[in-house]
């Protein structure tokens, strides 16, 4: 689990070594490609635990680098790119990015995504009890509580829950929380998300207006944490 | 193409205004001299000259000057003219008419170059206000960058730990504070350029609002902010991102500018535009409506600071414009991007003093609506 090795696709070289000294002062092994075609070189003759793929490459699109490796690698990838694309991210997460980061990014922010995906993909998600804190969801008997309390929920909104739950800390994209809980016909039913979230906040959450659980992602989606 | 277009249909008009007129003067010339009716053809040259080149009204004058002579000048029918004094006036006409056209022409053209000039100035004037408020606000956090790393690399052994954190945290500070101004700046640029493209879709205004105020928490804490939404407030069709941005700004710039300590309230209630149409969404979720129609999501931000001087409150939303007396920092371009994103929802926005003292900002944007709150259990 320590010392997971870490694959930097950029092509800028102060990020690279910014990144290179924040992940090895946290007991990570460094790789780095400065290209498309180096990174997917590398990515192919030793396989990372996780890839950092900037989207703006010379020489071809991260979008493409992500496609391609998504065609055999399956450990974690997390997307960096500048100025909030929302477009981009939304794409990037459809074709199997596990989460994004936005530079100029914080360090912290950086290092607790890192922490999050490389647990998500190596716990193995037999457990039938997930908890968050306050929060308990019991997968096998749907049986979700709050503290002590049990809380009632109507069919959909623990479908959401229990999506949400079962992706700790992944961004899920408006259209994945849709296709996965409504159906392929509800896509562009965005109106059913937006109050079964405000409604499942009500139910789960100390204080709706500030949610710590159900944290929104402007203009990409929701992340639960 | 289009240019010579319009050229030959400037011709084809001045030839037939000047035969018209010449045919009515032609059934009225039993009953007026032939000498006031060169005085009626050089109006319509004078007229035709007010709107057209220079080429057409010399054609409509030597045309109108042919015609007197030809068809009013005696003897009628001929080229030829009876006495000296017409001669001269025929001569006389034809100079009249030309100088007209020509005169007129050249007035146009000045007024043109001095509108360029003007442009151009204004152009000159918008670039420096640009180019100082640019310069001022990045240069400062980048000198201190700069100033703050060399510190840290030569004098490494004489600053004290207490130092050397302090000169971290201006670094720090002065970072976070460039790359405000850089995302500004992309608002900006992004407004400028027309490449602006809204991203509709369902917002929870509730969620839209709080998502704002929650993302300034930490610079909000010595402010009293109070949010007023109506329960079962309806979904709008809005872009989400740009929405919290301009919410963000408001907030910041309130937060900003107001004392310690002030209340700053942000409410939003809708009022009813247009009725669109009531369509049914199907089927397995209980019997559910979607009612579309367009209504006015109003947005007031409302604080108890010390208002706007009254005749600044026009130039607030100019680019780059900033109060006379207002502390350092900021580029002068929260408000403008502000204006630009409301506007890009085909939204308005107004700002007033409140009596009581302190600012009122008012966001009002039509967009479709969906009632969809009291979903059945699913």
């Amino acid at each position: 689990m320590n010392k997971a090795l870490i694959l930097i696709i950029d092509d800028e070289p102060q990020i690279r070594k910014l990144l290179e000294i924040t992940l090895q002062s946290n007991d990570y092994r460094v790789e780095e490609a400065e290209t498309a075609k180096q990174g997917l070189t590398i990515a192919a003759s030793h396989p990372p635990d996780l890839i950092l793929l900037d989207i703006g490459l010379p020489d071809e699109s991260g979008h493409s680098v992500l496609k391609k490796l998504r065609e055999w690698y399956n450990n974690p990838i997390i997307i960096l790119s500048v100025q909030s694309s929302e477009e981009d991210i939304v794409k990037a997460l459809d074709n199997g990015a596990n989460d994004y980061l936005v530079k100029p990014f914080r360090a912290g922010e950086l290092l607790a995504r890192i922490r999050s995906v490389l647990k998500n993909a190596s716990s193995e998600k037999n457990d039938s009890v997930i908890t968050f804190e306050d929060l308990s969801i019991d997968l096998a008997n749907r049986i979700v509580k709050k503290n002590i309390e049990t809380i009632k929920l109507t069919a959909t909104e623990y479908s959401l829950l229990a999506l949400f739950a079962r992706n700790e800390g992944k961004v899920l994209t408006h259209q994945y929380l849709l296709r996965e809980v409504w159906g392929p016909s509800y896509l562009e039913q965005s109106q059913y998300l937006r109050v079964f979230i405000a409604q499942l906040r009500k139910k789960i959450e100390n204080d709706p207006n500030r949610p710590a659980h159900i944290i929104t992602e402007s203009g990409v989606g929701y992340r639960f944490v | 193409m289009l240019r010579k277009g319009k050229k030959t249909k400037q011709f084809i008009i001045s030839i037939l205004l000047v035969c018209i007129v010449s045919a009515l003067c032609y059934l009225l010339s039993p009953y007026i001299g032939y000498r006031a009716i060169a005085l009626i053809l050089l109006v319509t040259v004078s007229f035709i000259a007010m709107f057209f080149d220079i080429w057409p009204v010399l054609l409509a004058a030597l045309l109108s000057a042919l015609i007197w002579n030809f068809f009013f000048i005696p003897p009628k029918f001929t080229l030829s003219i009876g006495n000296t004094e017409d001669v001269l006036m025929f001569f006389m006409y034809f100079v009249i008419a030309s100088l007209n056209g020509v005169l007129t022409y050249k007035v146009r053209q000045m007024k043109k170059e001095a509108r360029k000039r003007e442009e151009k100035e204004n152009a000159i004037k918008f670039y420096n206000t640009l180019f100082n408020s640019l310069s001022h606000e990045l240069q400062t956090p980048i000198s201190t960058i700069i100033g703050a790393t060399d510190i840290l690399k030569e004098n490494d052994n004489k600053l004290t730990e207490k130092n050397k954190n302090e000169l971290v945290d201006e670094i720090s500070v002065a970072s976070i504070r460039l790359n405000e101004q850089v995302e500004n700046l992309l608002s900006i640029s992004r407004l400028e350029s027309g490449y602006l493209k809204l991203k509709r879709d369902w917002c929870d205004v509730n969620e839209l609002i709080y998502s704002a105020v929650n993302k300034l928490q930490d610079k909000s804490g010595k402010h009293k902010i109070e949010i007023i939404i109506p329960d079962n407030f309806p979904l709008f069709d809005l872009d989400f991102g740009i929405m919290e941005q301009v919410l963000y700004n408001l907030l910041y710039n309130a937060i900003q500018y107001t004392p310690e300590n002030s209340v700053i309230s942000i409410e939003a209630i809708y009022t009813t535009t247009i009725e669109g149409h009531f369509d049914t969404v199907d089927d397995d979720m209980d019997k559910t409506y979607t009612d579309s129609i367009t209504n006015n999501l109003v947005i007031t931000f409302t604080d108890n600071g010390k208002g706007f001087p009254e005749n600044e409150i026009e130039k607030v939303f100019d680019k780059f414009y900033r109060l006379h007396n207002t502390k350092a920092g900021g580029t002068g371009l929260g408000l403008s991007i502000v204006k630009g994103f409301v506007e890009a929802h085909h939204g308005t926005i107004r700002l007033s003093n409140i009596p009581t003292g302190g600012a009122e900002f008012t966001i009002e944007i039509p967009a479709k609506t969906s009632y969809i709150n009291s979903l059945k259990n699913e």
